[in-house]
């Protein structure tokens, strides 16, 4: 019998993303640089999705998305195993 | 939208550790909407001569290099970038980096001596303080 394993966080954004940054196991600043360059590389009505295990930043990326006039659409996870969407 | 809010930093020193802290501040910056700008002189300005961005000793505790090795070691284990990929970083942002021309009188370094592509300007003091007036958080390291 093959075993199904299913993993909450993998779940997909409230919309389909367009890119997805990877930064888990990177530390300050990697997280929010990457999430930056993806957001500039992304046309409006993009979403981003991203994926990380760096507790601070789970806070922080929230924090740049408002600063930056963006649409957070859904934060979830732990603070070490995170998943952020974010529409531009 | 408002206009875009700025930060502006003086990089004084060229130790290992205080290099780190300015380009970390210069990308959260940048990561979160502002422009950056950071001015390299004095002991800073050696670290972006060719060769020399990696080479500022620990501010503390270097202990002739082993104190740096530990150090090296234990950001390696922590998965921290290198400085050369922060300083990648800064500029795939749109950060600035500024030389400054007295430092580079003083100590004998010429403009070939420095790594030219990554320098957006050329300045002194003047150049500074206009970035500064307009800056939201101007910081000396």
């Amino acid at each position: 019998m093959t075993e199904i394993k299913v993993d909450t966080r993998n779940g997909a954004c409230p919309i389909p993303a367009n890119f997805r940054v990877d930064c888990r196991g990177e530390t300050c600043p990697v997280p929010l640089v990457e999430t930056r360059k993806a957001l500039r590389k992304a046309e409006p009505g993009d979403v981003i999705e991203v994926v990380g295990t760096h507790p601070a930043s789970k806070k922080e990326i929230p924090m740049a998305v408002e600063a930056l006039g963006l649409d957070l659409l859904s934060v979830e996870g732990t603070d070490d195993d995170w998943k952020i969407c974010i529409k531009k | 939208m408002t206009k875009t809010e700025k930060t502006t930093i003086i990089l004084h020193s060229g130790d290992m550790d205080k290099v780190y802290s300015a380009l970390i501040i210069g990308n959260g910056a940048l990561a979160m909407g502002m422009e950056a700008s950071i001015y390299f002189t004095f002991w800073g300005l050696q670290r972006l001569q060719k060769g020399g961005l990696e080479k500022g000793p620990l501010s503390k505790m270097h202990f002739l290099g082993l104190g740096k090795w530990m150090i090296k070691q234990r950001m390696k284990k922590a998965n921290v970038a290198s400085l050369e990929r922060l300083f990648q970083d800064f500029k795939d942002l749109g950060g600035k980096i500024i030389a400054c021309e007295m430092t580079m009188d003083i100590m004998g370094i010429a403009r070939e001596g420095l790594r030219e592509e990554l320098i957006d300007e050329y300045g002194a003091v003047g150049t500074y303080v206009q970035e500064a007036r307009k800056s939201e958080i101007t910081l000396f390291i």
